[in-house]
């Protein structure tokens, strides 16, 4: 078992080198990259019946402080985690190979070789036993992906990744490290545990401060005010931009903090205490003032990573809620937005390539001539909005039960508002697509690579899949809240 | 013990040999230094009388935990940094003038190794003016004329700062008619505090900070690593500052004992705040710096801010930190000179402003000194995070969030500076002077990624080192390592 | 504390303080090293004075003889000589190099040259 978790992080680690060695003959590359995704997607998925059946596969690599040692150990968040990474990328590579030949990038070798180097990263976190291993690669993956971010190299992208850098380096190293180490010096232990390892060590106040140390210190997470790097990292390619703004960095975020509230403060610990109420109150106002920018934002890219920081949201506000319910529905939206995002950020990247647009209001009537694009954007969106049959749907109802189980009315209210803002932003876009006629004068154009159109038509049938068969993704979320 | 000095004695009478002495002697040196710590672990202090005068009449030289470590770190990187410094020695000095060079490295080798070893006051003076008058001739053979004038300012402020030294040893044996340090120590305890032990405790202060570039006192520095030949730069900025610093752990607990300089004196007060000075006031001229060499000068101002800071907060984790980092700094700052000086050589220049587009002419070397610009940062996984990790639990131990938090924003301001390379050498478009510049001499480049290796491998498992310098910490405040 | 009972200190003091004024007052490097080596002279002072004993001999062990003056400090200083002197030959073939490459030993004027000379990078 630990041989298979092992291999999921040299797997992508190898495929790095080989796209490397790789380098002169595109095909080859490219043919590694997506053996390596496929290996890795294999080697997680082989883990799943073990972790369903309530085995956690460790392993212990060496000791990298005196009484912190390198470690992973694959609990259920994890592997959903994975999971959506991994067989995300398989997707995402045959989207890239698409993306990257039509729009002649350069430098396509270190792309790839990055891309699966920010995998590997975000296998690590996915894994990590302790709070130490989980910094360790969460610092890895800001690193990994900054080249991807500043690809273009133009002084716009070397600002993006300014920002993208700051942010993320600065929160981690001023607060997220500060968090971790108040935690190794009160607690003695920086694991992960079920039911945490803070419980009773720490005063009522502390603990609420600690939190807001963890909480603004993952920045990954893009809670306000530190969801800047976010739209900033926008000037990536939109390959970038699908799977590591969509699934693989803020998804290492949000999971962070999932992960650090139940196993680090622990669920029944942690409720009823009051120093932490403010938690659920600023991811509410996340999730309704990025939609809020998001509505006025014209550039698609720009609209989509505001939907993203206000979805990111959804997720801490359910894992704040400290209930059960919601935190199976914290789980289920990271892979529930997952596949959305990255379904319209696919789809924008379509749009771009073939249209050479970037602004919603340069949108009309496009759906006539990129018709599965736009109708995958379509599912995408009622996904963002929360409307079967999409995934969105399930996730968005499980933190619902959550929040009016705990009687939390202003979470509630604040998810009821955002459907309507997400519907706000959303559907003028197909609407625009779809129902408006295209300005005249226009030159002829018509799908993307066939890569790309077959990479959406994929992510948009997984949307409506996890719809229908939820019950994988549900069975490790159940495992999250209820451990052996 | 003939076979504990044997590697010394070698040392000292390698003068006029070449390269390969030098090479070898550095090798042998390191070994010993290995064979030392083990044999300090198993068997506790060590010590050595030479001439066989018995201590505390003759000059004894006394090993313990502290001085194994510094030992292996000036063992190690002279290991590294002499056998593949030889192209850019031979490229930087003028033929007739090498083998003074390498008779130069030797001696300032030497000098290193003694100030370490040596349980006797005015014994290390001596041993601190054989490294420093080498290391001033190696500085100005520094092939710019501005090497010259460094060389000088050195000179004058390395001399005040040593004469300071005497002055403060002096005074104590004017006051305990010894000069051995264990010697000293027993004899300062019993009358407590007079006014002329303050006094040494004064001198010997400001004069060991003259010589480890402590803020505001590193004036002389900047200029001395930016014009002096690569390889002396690599070799002095990894140990010089180090050795200092351990004199001045060994005048502090080990002589005045930590209860008399933390205690009754507002010594960690100032050093704290001057640490902070140094941090951040320091690492932002790094900031600004053109010159590749000179922002790497100021940022070891810097970390030897962080390393002062260790030594203020006076508690296991700070010591820790401080000691671990002494060996973390060194592997690092050592490597970065090295690559420093391979691009000087190759491009002719370490002006960032030229250095556009680099990384595609020498993807190794940037690489390299990315890597060890992470360390600089305190990114994990490289020898920079672990004295991070020990400086912010020392300041937890001290009870202020304040505290813990300040080595966490300097390193900021490390990036700051570290991504200013980043963004010249693999963002910005290729500078025309470059056309021609490909990877340079080989040996560098090896030389450097062995020690961007151990600085990673340390930031992954730092068992040996941390352990290494937790018994040294244990040994300074509790007088045996526990 | 009588004065004239502690008038070695008093010299190596006013030594002290008077070499280390030069140094940083004077320009000119020549004169600097002149006023180092008065500094570093002080110490030696600071060390033999109380080496001697009134009455005391040459520490030789011999009948009749029981006040010795110390000897350590002596061969202390010898030590602390030979450093200052080496210390005092190098700044000076130093400073000959300065001139040959600047022309002038006036700190002032060096500085000067460096500021308007051309950046020519720092190898």
């Amino acid at each position: 078992m630990s041989a298979g978790v092992a291999a999921a992080l040299v797997l992508p680690a190898a495929g790095a080198g080989a796209i490397l060695a790789l380098g002169r003959w595109p095909n080859a590359r490219e043919a590694a990259t997506l053996a390596t995704a496929g290996g890795l997607f294999a080697v997680v998925a082989s883990l799943l019946p073990a972790v369903l059946a309530g085995a956690r596969p460790e392993l212990v690599v060496l000791e990298m402080l005196p009484g912190i040692p390198l470690a992973f150990r694959v609990e259920p968040l994890g592997m959903l985690f994975a999971l959506v990474a991994s067989g995300l990328w398989i997707v995402n590579s045959i989207y890239s190979i698409g993306y990257m030949r039509a729009n002649g990038e350069a430098h396509q070798t270190r792309f790839y070789c990055f891309f699966a180097l920010s995998l590997a990263a975000t296998m690590g976190i996915a894994f990590a036993a302790n709070l130490a291993t989980l910094f360790l690669f969460y610092e890895l993956l800001t690193l990994a992906t900054y080249p991807l971010v500043t690809h273009h190299g133009t002084p716009e992208a070397r600002a993006g990744g300014r920002v993208y850098l700051w942010i993320l380096l600065g929160t981690s190293i001023m607060l997220l490290l500060l968090a971790v180490a108040v935690t190794w010096f009160q607690a003695g232990t920086l694991e992960f545990r079920a039911g945490g390892i803070l419980g009773g060590r720490v005063g009522s106040a502390a603990t609420g401060g600690l939190l807001a140390l963890y909480v603004f210190g993952i920045g990954k997470a893009a809670l306000m005010p530190v969801h800047r790097w976010l739209p900033a990292a926008m000037v990536a390619p939109t390959p970038v931009s699908a799977l590591l703004h969509a699934v693989a960095v803020v998804k290492a975020g949000v999971f962070t903090v999932v992960k650090v509230i139940v196993y680090v403060f622990g669920v029944e610990a942690t409720a009823g205490l009051r120093s932490v109420d403010w938690l659920p109150t600023v991811a509410g106002f996340t999730i309704v003032a990025a939609s809020v920018v998001a509505l006025a934002a014209d550039n698609l890219k720009r609209r989509l990573a505001y939907s993203t920081v206000s979805q990111l949201a959804y997720v801490v506000l359910a894992a704040s809620l400290l209930a059960p319910v919601s935190l199976v529905g914290a789980a289920l939206h990271i892979a529930a937005h997952a596949v959305g995002k990255i379904t319209l950020f696919f789809a924008a990247g379509a749009i771009y390539t073939a249209a050479h647009k970037t602004l919603v209001s340069e949108l009309d009537g496009i759906g006539r001539r990129m018709p599965w694009t736009m109708a995958a954007f379509a599912v995408g969106a009622l996904s963002m909005i929360g409307l079967p049959p999409t995934a969105g749907f399930v996730s968005k109802w499980f933190i619902l039960s959550g929040a009016a189980a705990t009687q939390h009315w202003v979470a509630v209210t604040v998810i009821a508002a955002s459907t309507l803002l997400n519907a706000g932003y959303f559907l003028p876009v197909v609407y625009r697509a779809f129902f408006r006629a295209p300005p005249g004068g226009e030159h002829a154009h018509g799908e993307a690579p066939l890569p790309m159109v077959a990479a959406l038509a994929i992510t948009a049938a997984l949307t409506v899949a996890l719809f229908f068969h939820a019950d994988v993704p549900l069975a490790l979320a159940r495992q999250l809240v209820a451990p052996h | 013990m003939p076979l504990v000095a044997a590697p010394l004695v070698v040392l000292l009478r390698s003068g006029r040999a070449g390269w390969l002495i030098a090479a070898g002697v550095s090798v042998a040196s390191l070994a010993g230094a290995l064979a030392l710590a083990a044999r300090v672990r198993a068997e506790g202090v060590l010590s050595y009388a030479l001439g066989s005068w018995q201590p505390p009449y003759g000059i004894e030289y006394r090993i313990d935990a502290v001085n194994a470590f510094v030992l292996v770190l000036v063992g190690l990187v002279a290991a590294v940094v002499v056998p593949f410094g030889r192209p850019a020695v031979a490229a930087e000095v003028a033929a007739e003038r090498r083998y003074l060079f390498y008779a130069m490295l030797c001696l300032a080798l030497a000098g290193l190794n003694g100030i370490a070893i040596t349980g006797d006051a005015f014994n290390l003076f001596v041993f601190l003016e054989i490294s420093s008058l080498s290391s001033y001739v190696l500085i100005a053979l520094g092939r710019d004329r501005r090497a010259l004038v460094a060389s000088f300012q050195y000179l004058i402020m390395g001399t005040i700062g040593a004469t300071f030294i005497v002055i403060g040893v002096g005074l104590l044996y004017l006051q305990t008619g010894t000069l051995n340090m264990a010697d000293i120590a027993a004899r300062l305890e019993a009358p407590g505090a007079a006014r002329a032990t303050l006094a040494a405790l004064a001198f010997l202060t400001v004069g060991i900070c003259l010589k480890l570039a402590l803020f505001p006192l590193h004036m002389w520095l900047p200029n001395a690593y930016t014009y002096a030949p690569s390889v002396v730069t690599a070799f002095l900025a990894a140990t010089a500052t180090k050795v200092s610093v351990y004199v001045l752990l060994r005048f502090w607990f080990t002589i005045f004992g930590a209860n008399l300089v933390f205690e009754r004196l507002p010594m960690p007060d100032i050093f704290l705040a001057l640490s902070v000075l140094a941090m951040f006031v320091a690492s932002g001229i790094a900031v600004y710096q053109r010159n590749l060499k000179r922002m790497l000068a100021y940022s070891s101002v810097g970390q030897i801010g962080y390393m002062t800071l260790g030594i203020s907060l006076d508690n296991v984790p700070g010591l820790t930190g401080s000691v671990v980092h002494l060996f973390n700094h060194g592997v690092t700052k050592g490597a970065m000179f090295l690559f420093a000086g391979a691009i000087a050589m190759a491009a002719g220049t370490v002006d960032l402003d030229r250095l556009g587009g680099l990384a595609k002419r020498m993807p190794l070397t940037c690489a390299g000194l990315v890597i060890g610009g992470f360390s600089l940062i305190g990114v994990p996984a490289t020898a920079g995070f672990v004295t991070k990790w020990y400086l912010v639990l020392a300041g937890l131990e001290k009870g202020s969030l304040l505290l813990a938090a300040l080595p966490a924003a300097s390193s900021l301001v490390a990036i700051a500076y570290v991504w200013r390379f980043v963004e010249a050498a693999y963002m910005r478009e290729a500078h025309p002077d470059l056309a021609g510049v490909k990877e340079g001499f080989a040996a560098p480049l090896v030389g450097g990624w062995i020690l961007i290796a151990i600085c990673l491998y340390v930031g992954i498992d730092s068992t040996w080192t941390v352990e290494a310098a937790r018994r040294a910490a244990a040994q300074l405040l509790f007088g045996a390592p526990q | 504390m009588s004065l004239p009972g502690h008038f070695t200190y008093w010299i190596t003091v006013f030594l002290m303080v008077a070499g280390l004024y030069i140094v940083i007052a004077r320009g000119n490097l020549v004169k600097k090293l002149v006023g180092l080596s008065v500094f570093q002279t002080s110490v030696y002072l600071l060390y033999i004075g109380p080496g001697k004993l009134i009455g005391g001999t040459a520490p030789i062990i011999a009948p009749g003889y029981s006040v010795y003056s110390n000897p350590l400090p002596h061969v202390l200083i010898l030590t602390a000589i030979v450093v200052g002197v080496a210390t005092l030959a190098l700044g000076l073939a130093i400073v000959v190099r300065i001139r040959e490459a600047y022309g002038t030993i006036e700190e002032d004027e060096i500085l000067r040259a460096d500021a308007h000379a051309p950046q020519r990078g720092g190898a």
